[in-house]
């Protein structure tokens, strides 16, 4: 019933920093729309406006122009937001960047179970789940370490478990394995891919990394804030 | 979870010191307090202690606290005659300044009307009370006189028989205690040479005069010993208190004593209230007022440090905030940590106050309810501070991640 429905629909989204002389069109006219269940790839050069429409559609940095819907909702016309933004990435999304961002003073497991609790999952349970991820992303033996304790790869994967924690619809996520070594990046790519295959949730990842182009099932490339389809 | 104890955690040691930081500033806070109650609580200590119901003092005069006030001895039999009265005794207090074992020593002489009196109420750390109605006195523990020590004050030696504790006056000195005629002797001594001159001054001033010329015997009479002198005055006493049998009605004593044209009556609370509204009053607002800005310095300074904390956390804030964190989350972990800090500084500075505070040389009381006004400051200090904190935390955006 709602197979049609898209993880993600974007019309005409443009993004516009500055005015006057130093006016930068960061990303122009920008459609496309993303389906559950699928790992998408967005490449391009660097200042071509990937991390721009990125954070966009991750309701973090508000689009000039523009309509951004999530599972056939309307979430922002413009920079104008229709439902509470900060709840609904508490809902649907997971973020993961080129740093692991953790929470300095807490542990592997604690980051992700914390994660779990804000969206409300009991301590006891948030815990459990948060193991469980963890074992999932091959990290369980470092799961009561701080975070300066973990290598960068690890760090990554624990980032990841967190991004997995509310069961989002949509991870997104920006050079994830740019400060890892290509065995460790080709596995964390690999790892995208099998979230959106057994979990049907849809993946967006801005890669420099051409290696693991053969893990995405759809490339995008951007240059210049304008968006096209490669096709295979 | 609890964000806020897991972050002190993982920065323990600067959580440690902050706290200590805290805590002296509270320890003044607390002192500051502690002296402006000790103040009030010294000027009023004697009079506590006395438990006179009624001070009767000179016409027209607020009593001994607050100016001189004279009235003569015989007023205590005086008002032995009046319904209800159950004890009458004189007040003598002055204070001296004297050199003993080549020391300055500042004494307020206390008289106790022997043999009514004889300091039966003090509250005594060592010895006895007065045993005798000459040359014995009971000596604060201030005054840092010893058990059995003589001190020579005008022509005497008094021996200590006994030490009190916590007994100072309103400006803070130690009390002695002497009998009412020691304590005269010791306000009025003067030397040999003065008797001597005087008693020559009052044989010039007799032949002056007719009466003096025909009656020889009066020249005789006006060169001997002043107390056997019909013509000169007793000495006079600072005031009279009165104990009335229990039952008495206070008002039907008040108004006898009030028909009196030569003196005033006052109720204990009265004198009270004369001496904190009068005598210790602009030191007791000079400390109030002092109090007070150091409760708002201490505000201001945990305010800051409560802001560089969320300073510190920005990213973590704004990664909260990104993965949709509820505000409750950062109010939490920003506002424990404050209350956190405010209940260790002000333990630390229970502490380091019942360590310290005694070796002052005034006394610095701080009461159980003094202790609770400060755990309600320290509670309001807290929240009030850690609302910059909240506010710069409010403002970060989740993208700040990214930066
Ligand atoms: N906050 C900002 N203010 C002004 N200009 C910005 C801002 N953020 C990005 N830009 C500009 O917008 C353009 C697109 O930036 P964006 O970060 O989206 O590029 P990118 O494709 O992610 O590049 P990279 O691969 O280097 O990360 C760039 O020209 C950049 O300078
Ligand atoms: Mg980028």
């Amino acid at each position: 019933m709602t197979g049609d429905v898209k993880a993600i629909e974007v019309v005409k989204l443009s993004k516009i920093y500055g005015s006057g002389n130093t006016e930068i069109i960061a990303m122009n006219d920008v459609t496309f729309s993303l389906e559950k269940g699928e790992v998408t790839g967005l490449l391009g050069p660097s200042g071509a406006g990937k991390s721009t429409l990125l954070t966009a559609i991750g309701l973090i940095n508000p689009p000039s122009s523009g309509t951004i819907l999530i599972n056939g909702q309307t979430v922002m016309t413009g920079s104008v937001a229709h439902v509470n933004l900060r709840a609904f990435r508490r809902k649907h999304m997971g973020y993961v960047f080129q740093k692991a961002n953790l929470i300095p003073f807490l542990t592997a497991v604690e980051n992700v179970q914390l994660a779990c609790e804000i969206n409300d999952i009991p301590a006891k349970e948030a815990r459990k789940k948060a193991a469980e991820l963890l074992g999932y992303l091959g990290v369980a033996d470092r799961m009561k370490n701080l975070p300066h304790m973990l290598s960068g790869g690890q760090q990554q994967r624990v980032a990841v478990a967190r991004a997995l924690a509310n069961n989002p619809n949509l991870i997104l996520a920006d050079e994830p394995t740019a400060a890892l070594d290509s065995v460790r990046g080709r596995q964390v790519m690999e790892l995208f891919a099998k979230i959106a295959h057994e979990q049907g949730a849809s993946v967006l990842v801005v890669t420099h990394d051409h290696r693991s182009l053969d893990v995405f099932d759809r490339i995008l490339e951007m240059e210049d804030g304008i968006l096209t389809e490669r096709t295979h | 979870m609890n964000l806020a104890i897991r972050d002190i955690r993982h920065n323990w040691a600067r959580f440690v010191l902050t706290s200590i930081g805290i805590g002296l500033l509270l320890m003044i806070v607390m002192g500051m307090g502690g002296i402006y109650q000790g103040l009030v609580d010294d000027a009023v200590l004697l009079i506590n202690k006395i438990d006179a119901d009624l001070w009767i003092v000179q016409h027209e005069t607020r009593g001994p606290f607050a100016e001189i006030s004279k009235v003569p001895l015989n007023l205590e039999d005086r008002l032995r005659s009046v319904p209800g009265v159950q004890s009458s005794r004189s007040f003598v207090s002055h204070t001296i300044q004297r050199e003993h074992n080549g020391k300055p020593i500042r004494i307020v002489v206390q008289g106790l009307s022997w043999p009514d009196d004889k300091g039966e109420w003090l509250p005594l750390i060592s010895g006895r009370n007065l045993g005798s109605a000459h040359y014995e006195m009971v000596a604060d523990k201030l005054l840092g006189l010893n058990l059995g020590e003589r001190i020579k004050l005008g022509k005497d030696y008094y021996t200590v028989v006994g030490v009190t504790s916590g007994m100072v006056s309103q400006s803070g000195d130690g009390l002695g205690f002497f009998s009412v005629r020691d304590a005269l002797n010791i306000q009025f001594e003067v030397s040999g040479e003065s008797v001597r001159l005087e008693r020559q001054a009052r044989k010039s001033r007799v032949l002056s005069q007719d009466i003096g010329n025909i009656q020889p015997a009066l020249v005789e009479r006006a060169q001997s010993v002043s107390s056997e002198l019909p013509g000169l005055a007793r000495p006079m006493v600072s005031a009279v208190l009165v104990k009335l049998k229990s039952g008495a009605d206070i008002e039907t004593a008040v108004s006898i004593i009030s028909g009196w044209k030569d003196v005033t009556v006052y109720t204990a609370d009265q004198q009270k209230e004369f001496l904190l509204k009068g005598t210790v009053d602009r030191a007791r607002r000079q400390l109030g007022l002092f109090s007070a800005l150091l409760v708002v310095i201490s505000a201001i300074i945990m305010a800051l440090i409560i802001y560089t904390l969320t300073l510190d956390k920005i990213h973590d804030i704004a990664m909260l905030k990104l993965i949709g964190a509820r505000n409750s989350v950062i109010l939490g972990l920003i506002l424990q940590q404050s209350l956190l800090l405010g209940a260790i500084g002000y333990i630390l500075a229970y502490y380091l106050g019942t360590i310290l505070f005694p070796k002052f040389p005034r006394r610095v009381l701080v009461t159980s309810e003094g202790m609770l006004y400060l755990a309600i400051i320290v509670l309001m200090i807290s929240i009030i501070s850690s609302a910059l904190g909240v506010w710069k935390a409010m403002k970060i955006q989740p993208n700040e991640v990214l930066s």
